[in-house]
């Protein structure tokens, strides 16, 4: 190396996400082109992602397909195929959250039908998947009423990026010390338009609103 | 940790950008709205770093924080936390800074 040159500053101005953001670009415009609307669905371990797609592959009256972002097992596309919807799943490893590239490749092979409402499961975690832009037209996240009302305070990144929050376990309600009433505050404090809605995707209380929620165009 | 993803997307621009030519420091500007910490992508840099141009390369953070408009009281507020609301109790702010996750600049050999 020669240290005798003296270094030259290079402005750059350059978005650090630039690449990812142009491939989800990418991504939305081809799904759109399909007729395809897609959701990304992000939320803690065990907050009720795949209860919820299960429910919602067996009971909506639109065709259905998921991305199952996973870190290493199959077990949630099982539990999707079972209900019968394709599914296509992308092992993350290490990685804590799906992008734009991964969210390619796995459309190539899902190949969702036209006119289909296509869900990805992010990567449970409430913070990373919250910078990456996978293409989709909007964003869900789902809290449970085992997780304390104060979720949207202590990850305000995530919850400020929601188009829906969904508090889920609601049959839950009578044994757990939750103020639903809270978390909605919470919840509209660090994002002021996003809409709310409470269920219980075991039980099936609320799921009309979901469903009334994801024809509407949300 | 996405600290890690961000920083090599970092180093993927600027050795790039750098063609060839080793890359000494790199500044990077983060909004505070961003979910980006400024300890873990310290941490992050080296790794990602190790075995291209960009090895050894210095990193520098411009840290921004969050700023709103509101339009209730017509002045730009500082934003303590992520919660959009000016001190003057009103909801009806806009974001005008805390989002930026940019490469500035790179100074190379
Ligand atoms: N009581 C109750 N349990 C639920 C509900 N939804 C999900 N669960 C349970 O919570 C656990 C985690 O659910 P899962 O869908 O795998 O969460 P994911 O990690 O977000 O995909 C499972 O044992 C589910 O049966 C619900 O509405 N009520
Ligand atoms: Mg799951
Ligand atoms: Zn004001």
């Amino acid at each position: 190396m020669c240290y005798d040159e003296p270094a030259v500053t290079v402005t750059l101005e350059e978005r650090v996400l630039a690449r990812n953001d142009d491939l989800a670009r990418a991504n939305r415009e081809l799904l759109t082109g399909r007729g395809i609307r897609a959701i990304n669905l992000m939320s803690s371990p065990g907050s009720g992602k795949t209860t919820l797609l299960e429910r919602t592959v067996r009971e909506l009256r639109r065709p259905v397909a998921v991305i199952e972002g996973d870190q290493r097992t199959p077990l949630d596309a099982d539990r999707i195929r079972a209900a019968g919807a394709p599914v296509v799943q992308v092992n993350t490893g290490a990685g804590c959250h799906l992008d734009a590239a991964m969210t390619r490749r796995a459309l190539d092979d899902l190949d969702p039908p036209p006119g289909s409402l296509l869900f990805v499961e992010n990567v449970g975690n409430l913070i990373c998947p919250s910078l990456f832009d996978l293409g989709e037209h909007a964003r869900v996240v789902i809290v449970s009423v085992t997780e304390g009302a104060d979720k949207p305070l202590k990850y305000p990144y995530m919850f400020a990026v929601a188009d829906l929050v969904v508090i889920n376990k609601t049959d839950l309600l009578p044994y757990v010390d939750f103020d639903v009433d809270a978390c909605r505050r919470h919840v509209t404090a660090v994002n002021p338009g996003a809409t709310i809605l409470t269920v219980s995707a075991t039980r099936g209380d609320g799921l009309p609103d979901w469903y009334a929620w994801l024809s509407g165009g949300g | 940790m996405h600290e890690l993803a961000i920083a090599e997307n970092i180093v993927d621009t600027v050795c790039t950008r750098a063609a060839g030519r080793p890359v000494r420091r790199v500044t990077v500007r983060i909004g505070a709205l961003t979910a980006v910490l400024p300890d873990a992508m310290l941490l992050c840099w080296d790794l990602a770093a190790t075995g291209t141009a960009a090895h050894g390369a210095a990193l520098d953070l411009d840290l921004r924080p969050a700023v709103v408009f509101c339009r209730a009281c017509r002045t730009d507020q500082r934003l303590p936390d992520m919660i959009p609301l000016c001190p003057c109790g009103s909801a009806d702010v806009t974001v005008t800074a805390g989002r930026e996750l940019h490469i500035v600049s790179m100074e190379v050999a």
